[in-house]
């Protein structure tokens, strides 16, 4: 009687020990392995050959000129479409807005957008230029695209 | 004495079951954000952000990256260079590319370029490319997501 209780009661124990290992061994290298990776994106620019006589015979409307300027440590002083003041890069998209018009119907497709910038001007002033220009991100998350063709103007000798 | 000896054996089982769940969760999430892409990116280039920089679909064609640091170096395969030298390692990734019979127009030269560095160190950067024939650019930027 005593026998059969003990076996009864007998578990067939599965030794967890190496399977824990493994684990916490694959746990380590992914975690070691793991990057965090910030998610990038890509702007086209248009820059062919010869970049002066690169101005294709269908751009009917002429490009739109943005113009940079720079202080002495590279900050943007002042900026200019077309010739006229604009504010802050908010203002340049207001701007090129009024000028190509969203939806169907608009000009975006057709219009260039040539950036000229002083050669001291911080980089990320003309990403701020081309992020404005390029399209605007709407309240509810939907990116409404503007001019897509975007060149830089043939730089300046220093 | 009968009742010591079945005390002593006796061992405290402690249940597996909700670690080993746990941990197989933690390995699921592990291999998951596992990333295989072979992107670029070092940390001495601080890209300049933006709202519109989404990440591309696929990846680019004959991708070649450029990284412009702060001081007006650039980066390429990994070793800081002069910009002046950009020129000769470029010649260099042309010939490879006429050799496997590719143009080097089709070529994507991505700018990694770091947001304080000058915009004439790119422009000039770009100028050297696209005097080795090189015609396809792609400013990256990083993503900014808080609007």
């Amino acid at each position: 009687m005593a026998a059969k209780r003990e076996s009864l009661s007998d578990k067939i124990a599965i030794d967890m020990t190496p399977m824990i290992d493994v684990v916490f061994q694959l746990i380590t290298f992914f975690m070691l392995t793991l990057k965090s990776v910030i998610s990038e994106g890509d702007f086209d620019i248009r820059m062919p050959l010869g970049a002066s006589a690169g101005a294709a015979p269908e751009d009917l409307i002429p490009p739109v000129r943005v113009k940079m300027t720079a202080g002495p440590s590279g900050e943007r002083t002042s900026m200019t479409m077309n010739g006229q003041q604009v504010g802050d890069f908010d203002d340049l998209r207001r701007r090129i807005i009024d000028l190509v018009g969203t939806g169907p119907g608009s000009n975006a497709d057709k219009t260039e957008v040539e950036l000229d910038c002083d050669p001291t001007l911080k980089y990320e002033n003309v990403i701020r230029a081309v992020t404005a220009v390029s399209g605007m991100v709407q309240p509810d998350g939907t990116v409404v695209e503007l001019i897509k063709k975007i060149k830089f103007a043939p730089p300046k000798k220093r | 004495m009968a009742r010591k000896q079945r005390d002593g054996p006796a061992r405290t089982d402690i249940d597996m079951t909700p670690m080993i769940d746990m941990t197989f969760q933690l390995i699921t999430f592990f291999v998951f954000t596992l990333n295989f892409s072979t992107a670029v990116q070092d940390d001495r280039v601080q890209l300049p952000t933006s709202q519109l920089a989404k990440p591309a679909e696929g990846p680019s064609v004959e991708p070649i990256t450029l990284q412009l640091m702060n001081d007006g170096r650039v980066i390429y395969s990994g070793e800081p260079i002069a910009l002046q030298d950009v020129g000769g390692y470029l010649e260099n990734e042309k010939r490879v590319m006429i050799s496997a019979s590719k143009e080097p127009s089709s070529a994507t030269i991505i700018v990694r370029a770091d947001g304080r560095s000058k915009t004439g160190d790119v422009q000039e950067m770009i100028k050297v490319c696209q005097e080795k024939g090189f015609e396809r650019f792609v400013l990256r930027a990083e993503y900014d997501e808080s609007k």
